[in-house]
């Protein structure tokens, strides 16, 4: 499938919106990793820097009711469709006000209010369960679809093949997200993979699949825009893959080409394509009714929303273990009726 | 109120039946949840009466059906997961244990699984290494999930109608000889409620504590013990996970002999469980050491007369009571039956118990 944009005009105010909510993920990971270190967060944290395009762009296209499944390095996903910033932190703290009540940390997040149903850190976790929510939007026959976001290690794993099958076969509402950013932890992708596309292994399952650049977040919007109509109205499930870059380590706050795995001449080449950087460029070329200080105090302002942010949540208490042993079971229905 | 005889599967088919009409919200889901054969009579007509949005038939994907069945359970439904064998479920379980299981607890409380996996255990006939595994004490280990043993026909019905309506994922084991099994069941539809354990036989001389088919195996040696004047009281424990043991260890505080039988490995088994929980916090006091029964360390045999000799019987049971209680070698039962017999369901015993 080649992919196809729509003829989606954005407004000014649109654009904004897209590069406010870019910029929100880029500090909410920017404050997770200048705090790790000095703050209580015990948590692994994998960051998205650099991979903001995709989550902001997907979650343009959603509609209340649409629901998204994620994974371990998920921050950008649940920050994208609204996800409660201080319920978030909270969470990496271990708090009571966080998002799981402190018992998830970074690697499982939920936030229903905000349609993001759930992450978790083993690979393909949540790809069958999105499935599973989507046999019931098309029973019900409602018209929200569900977003599975994987990464693409995630293709190398079973059970996102037998998701697939099924989702095509009952031709469930699911569009999945792929964010390929090369590494599966600290292994290329051409150790992994062999020389074929993601996208031609999924159209082996009958699924229409295309390949756009992940860090573009103007392109990203018009091109999902299309596949995410085309998932609404009955056509089954589609593939997205995003080709990106993740500029932190794979999990921690900071950087790792010390490690050699990947070289910083690569990284570099990444980061002139840096989606925030990108999108500024566009906007101060295209866009002369937006000027500088725009710009600039939506940074302000957004990194200002961060910092409030986290200190009502270091605010919160610490969950205790008595709640822990509570919740290992839902309440159990009487024995006897 | 009047009762009428059924058998285990007729049991557990009659309960699905009921429940797919009674509560919209139920499915269920699997390898040959069409299958005209019927899964051992416990699927009989399903997909024809409920169409195939109701009874599913899946694609060979155990592991992402698992997944798909905690989606629809997450999202208000309440699937039942079909294994024709236990050993198929094993395909699973990464969905099973790391997100079924968890599902409740990793989210703080806010989301639920309400699902129920069935899964049939295998004997006999050559079943063999991969068609004959009972490993519900991997599941028992597992914080989050309820294993329940599926039991005689009552039971049966009115346990898996309470996991059904419960929130919390059950893993059902079922047995294929136990299917076989009759019983009275109240008439009238099935009541949901969920049984820790239940004294099936009273008596004073020793407990025995029963697993699935190996209550059938106690009831039997029972009897036979009976015969030489020794009365066994005989607790089959119903809800393996969480445990309670309650009524086991009041039946040990009276007779002062424990023995235990399960139709898995003994090994990290759940007799070795029930013993420790009964005499952990040291309130009861053994007149004879505990004895579990259980399958040796070696995967199932194929091959019928290997096979005869891994599974104990209500003989081996017997036995090991004349030992506990300190009887002669030439006081024991000899086992007559031939090794073909013991390869297929003892037709002498099929209750009603």
């Amino acid at each position: 499938m080649k992919p196809q944009q729509s003829p989606w005009v954005n407004s000014d105010e649109d654009v904004l919106g897209l590069l406010e909510s870019m910029i929100l993920i880029r500090s909410v990971e920017d404050k997770i990793a200048s705090s790790y270190s000095s703050a209580p967060v015990r948590t692994p944290v994998h960051l998205c820097t650099g991979q903001e395009a995709t989550p902001v762009a997907v979650a343009r296209c959603l509609e209340q009711g649409d629901l998204v499944f994620s994974h371990h390095r998920s921050h950008g996903h649940y920050l994208s469709v609204g996800g409660n910033l201080v319920a978030l932190f909270a969470e990496l703290l271990g708090r009571v006000d966080g998002c799981c009540a402190g018992l998830g940390g970074s690697q499982h997040l939920s936030d229903l209010e905000a349609g993001f149903v759930a992450s978790v850190p083993i690979l393909a976790g949540t790809v069958p369960v999105a499935a599973g929510y989507a046999w019931n939007v098309k029973v019900s026959k409602g018209r929200s679809i569900c977003v599975s976001y994987i990464g693409d290690a995630v293709v190398e794993e079973g059970v996102f093949h037998e998701t697939l099958n099924f989702a095509a076969t009952h031709r469930l509402p699911t569009l999945f997200v792929c964010e390929n950013n090369l590494y599966s932890v600290h292994a290329h992708i051409s150790v992994r993979q062999p020389d074929r596309t993601i996208t031609d292994l999924v159209e082996g399952h009958g699924i229409p699949a295309v390949c756009v650049d992940g860090n573009d977040v103007l392109t990203l919007r018009s091109v999902l825009e299309e596949i995410v109509h085309l998932v609404r109205s009955g056509g089954g499930p589609a593939f997205v893959e995003a080709k990106t870059y993740r500029t932190k380590e794979h999990v921690g706050p900071s950087t790792d080409w010390h490690l050699g795995y990947r070289l910083e001449s690569e990284g570099a080449e990444w980061a002139k394509r840096d989606p925030i950087a990108m999108l500024e460029n566009y906007i101060l070329r295209h866009r002369s009714a937006v000027s500088r200080s725009r710009i600039e105090s939506i940074r302000v302002g957004t990194m200002k929303r961060v910092e409030q942010a986290w200190t009502r949540a270091m605010e919160s208490t610490p969950v205790s273990f008595e709640y822990a042993e509570e919740v290992v079971f839902p309440p159990a229905r009487s024995p006897h009726e | 109120m009047s009762e009428r005889e059924i058998s285990v599967s007729q049991a557990v088919h009659e309960t699905q039946r009921f429940i797919l009409s009674t509560h919209q919200e139920t499915l269920i889901l699997g390898l040959n949840a069409a299958s005209p054969t019927g899964m051992f009579e416990t699927m009989t007509g399903l997909h024809d009466e409920f169409g195939s949005d109701r009874v599913i038939e899946t694609p060979a994907s155990e592991a992402a059906c698992m997944g798909i069945a905690l989606g629809m359970a997450s999202s208000g439904m309440r699937p039942i997961v079909i294994h024709q064998r236990f050993d198929f479920a094993i395909l699973a379980v990464d969905q099973l244990v790391n997100q079924v299981a968890k599902w409740h607890f990793m989210y703080g409380g806010k989301l639920r699984a309400p699902l129920v996996v069935r899964m049939i255990v295998g004997r006999g006939w050559g079943q063999g290494p991969q068609h004959s595994q009972a490993l519900h004490a991997w599941f028992a280990h597992v914080p989050g999930l309820r294993v329940v043993m599926s039991s005689f026909p009552q039971e049966t019905r009115n346990n898996l109608y309470w996991s059904v309506l419960d929130d919390a994922p059950v893993v059902f084991i079922e047995h294929r000889w136990m299917h076989l099994v009759k019983g009275n069941v109240s008439s009238g539809p099935p009541t949901p409620e969920i049984s820790s354990s239940i004294i099936r036989r009273v008596g004073s001389d020793v407990t025995l504590v029963s697993t699935s088919f190996m209550t059938v195996e106690c009831l039997v040696a029972a009897k036979l013990l009976a015969g030489r004047g020794i009365e066994a009281e005989v607790v089959e424990i119903i809800t393996v996970s969480p445990l309670d043991v309650g009524k086991v260890r009041d039946s040990v505080s009276k007779t002062g002999r424990l023995l235990v039988a399960d139709i898995g490995v003994a090994q990290f088994g759940v007799s070795s469980e029930v013993i420790f929980a009964v005499l952990e916090d040291g309130g009861v006091r053994l007149r004879a050491a505990p004895v579990r029964i259980g399958l040796p360390s070696v995967p199932t045999p194929t091959g019928p007369r290997a096979s005869a000799a891994f599974y104990p019987t209500s003989i081996t049971v017997a036995n090991s009571v004349l030992e506990m209680i300190g009887a002669s070698e030439s006081s024991k039962f000899d086992e007559k039956r031939t090794d073909l017999e013991l390869d297929v369901p003892n037709t002498r015993f099929l209750g009603p118990y």
